[in-house]
């Protein structure tokens, strides 16, 4: 192995020397020795490497979280409000037990990494770091490998039925400087289902991963909602391994965000499987510099799997986002349909969109698109509007919320994507100038 | 009800003059037809009446019961009871043409100082004038004018026009890319809307259109004027003798 430029090994140095590993660490030691040494050979990234050329790594890098005051929410119901789930509450990324329900679900095995990770022996050994582990090639992760070695906490949630209610994990930030390190696994049987939500800023700069194993024809439904702070600094990654006839969607929604990466890694293992990654980000630059990634890397490595990565952003004043996507198919992975649209919308001169859609595909049978788009509001369609009578906000917001349609069209649930409309249009309302 | 007087327009980005003093004066309760052959400005000044962007006023007037329209936003038209039927309704994917319609209606109500219609009442009017203009339910839940036919988009203009109840509807060629029976539809969906207090201007190439809709007054537009006024035997007159002999009459 090489050794790290000078710059790197610095950097990763630094990082380390705040970080320390837990004193019990039980079944995940080698899962988190093995991380470890993956992140001091390759290092953390640096504003040239290719894969972080869109978005600086310096704050996800700092050895001192940047300063994000928590936000005030109050103002509207709490996200999922109203969907009948159990909750799992982390204040900082620390389990708050009073605020959270008891962990028993029919059909579900739920536990947390803090407090099972001293025992020798647990389901999740098997998965926990491997996923990760593999989503390690093509293209280095560091923070992921970070998060592995260095989570102190975390949901482990084994679906042996069809969990009979979401599980919702609600994270609630209240320091300006805390800098949690969450590691979620999801284990979903051979036929077996379960719906995580996941709702908020776990911090004023956070990183979690999320692992999910799902089994031959069984389902996993992953919704996310990243809170209204606008300093927050995030890097998540969503790792997916889909057996046969397996079903995973996972889609994100965030509004603010001084830095988000978003990455998800999903691999075909099975035939005839089905993943859709997707997600809507708004931001306004105006009182916040808004920064969003979202880099998806999908695998097919089976047969006639469809992929869907439908990603949109709306941005103003200067917001800023980012799309990396990947479909890479195979050498035998026949009958794949994969499918990647990413775009922009631009409400006006100030604000950018980068994108970087690619294919990479060595089967002679399959059928791939991509698209990226950058626009701006059609006029047309608001004069049309606003012929009917429809004031210039209104349609406004009616445009834009009829362009991140699509994106929310791919959350299986109606009443979970109605809560997430519901919390766009408070967002629409709030920044009306 | 609506009276236009000395029109002068221009286009915003060249120095090109459309409209070279339009007068005309539609009475309540009145339908007008112009017509005119291509280029002679009936669609610009159908769309400088409801404020689309892209011309400039340069001289005259334009006053709905007595309120300068050419000042105000489009949306105040529009409250105002200004209607433009399009002749190329626009599709808005993501926007459901239910929820489209309530806002519109609401919006206005709102502008007036009325009180909003509730979801039920609407549901049930929007029903019974959807049924009128034979157009289904699935077509009331679908995106704006999304995967709509000509017919099908043309008649949503008109359930649009019934819901809202303006008080002067202009409409834009209307008659264009409608076959025989969907013209028929439409037509008697206008009719349904003549009253003694709504004026209409009917903008048509063909005199077609007017065998359905019968106007009072028709006009010929040429060259940004309106050259010539008369009773429908006008319209007949044009589809005869085409408009050669008008535009050479008025040369």
């Amino acid at each position: 192995m090489m050794a790290l430029p000078q710059v790197k090994q610095d950097a990763t140095d630094a990082r380390l020397s705040t970080l320390s590993l837990p004193v019990q660490d039980g079944w995940t030691r080698s899962a988190r020795a093995d991380a470890l040494s993956r992140l001091t050979a390759r290092g953390l990234p640096a504003a040239r490497d290719e894969y972080w050329r869109f978005t600086r790594p310096t704050d996800l890098n700092a050895t001192e979280v940047p300063g994000a005051a928590p936000m005030d929410e109050s103002d509207e119901a709490p996200i999922f409000d109203g969907i009948d789930a159990l909750t799992l509450v982390f204040r900082d990324g620390v389990f708050d037990a009073d605020a959270s329900d008891d962990l028993r679900l029919e059909g579900v095995e739920i536990s947390r990494l803090a407090s099972v990770q001293g025992a020798d022996i647990h389901w999740a050994k098997d998965l926990y770091g491997t996923l990760e582990a593999k989503g390690q090639d093509p293209v280095w992760r560091p923070f992921a490998a970070l998060n592995t070695a260095f989570a102190a906490d975390g949901v482990l949630i084994h679906a042996t039925g069809t969990g009979t209610r979401p599980i919702c994990i609600r994270y609630v930030h209240e320091k300006s400087d805390s800098d949690p390190i969450l590691h979620h696994v999801v284990k979903v049987d051979e036929g077996a289902a379960v719906t995580l939500l996941e709702a908020g800023a776990p911090g004023a700069r956070f990183n979690t991963v999320l692992e999910a194993d799902v089994a031959d024809t069984g389902t996993f439904h992953h919704v996310r909602a990243q809170g209204r702070n606008r300093e927050r600094r995030a890097n998540t990654h969503t790792f997916g391994r889909l057996g046969r006839e397996s079903v995973l969607k996972s889609f994100t929604l965030s509004l603010n965000g001084a830095l988000t990466r978003n990455e998800h890694i999903v691999e075909f293992t099975g035939d005839n499987a089905v993943a859709h990654v997707a997600g809507a980000a708004i931001g306004d630059g105006r009182i916040a510099p808004f920064h969003h990634d979202d880099t998806v890397f999908v695998t097919h490595d089976a047969v006639n799997c469809e992929s869907r990565q439908v990603f949109k952003k709306v941005l103003k004043n200067g917001a800023v986002g980012v799309f990396q996507g990947k479909i890479l198919v195979k050498p035998g992975a026949q009958k794949t349909d994969g499918y990647q649209i990413s775009q922009a919308l631009l409400l006006d001169d100030d604000s950018q969109f980068l994108a970087k859609p690619e294919l990479e595909i060595y089967a002679d049978d399959v059928a791939c698109s991509h698209g990226s788009t950058t626009g701006s509001i059609d006029e047309d369609m608001l004069f049309y509007l606003k012929a009917r009578g429809v004031p210039h906000r209104r349609a406004m917001d009616l445009l834009v919320l009829a362009f991140l349609a699509e994106s929310l069209h791919e959350i299986e649930s109606d009443d979970i994507a109605e809560s997430l409309r519901t919390r766009l249009e408070n967002w629409l309302d709030r920044h009306a100038d | 009800m609506l009276e236009i007087k000395n029109l002068h327009c221009k286009l915003e980005e060249e120095d090109k003059a459309i409209l070279k003093g339009v007068d005309l004066t539609v009475e309540a309760g009145k339908v007008h037809a112009i017509m005119g052959p291509n280029g002679s400005g009936k669609s610009t000044l159908s769309y400088v009446l409801s404020g689309r962007d892209g011309y400039e006023v340069t001289d005259g007037s334009a006053t709905l019961l007595g309120e300068d329209i050419l000042g105000m936003e489009v949306e105040e038209r529009a409250a105002a009871g200004m209607f433009l039927a399009f002749q190329y309704p626009v599709e808005i994917p993501g926007v459901g043409n239910m929820t489209f319609m309530r806002t519109a209606v609401n919006a206005q109500r709102k502008a007036r100082g009325q009180e909003e219609m509730s979801s039920a009442d609407f549901l049930k009017e929007v029903r019974a004038k959807a049924k009128d203009l034979q157009i289904d339910a699935d077509m009331l839940k679908r995106p704006v004018n999304v995967g709509f036919s000509g017919g099908e988009k043309k008649r949503n203009e008109i359930l649009q026009m019934a819901m809202l109840e303006p008080k002067m509807c202009i409409m834009d060629e209307t008659d264009s890319g409608l076959d025989v029976d969907a013209m028929k539809l439409v037509a008697d969906g206008v009719n349904a809307l003549r009253s003694p207090d709504r004026g209409f201007l009917v903008i048509t190439h063909y005199q077609r259109l007017l065998d359905h809709i019968k106007p009072d007054v028709v006009h010929i537009m040429y060259d940004g004027r309106i050259v010539k006024t008369g009773g429908p035997e006008l319209a007949l007159e044009v589809e005869k003798n085409g408009y050669a002999d008008i535009m050479k009459e008025s040369a």
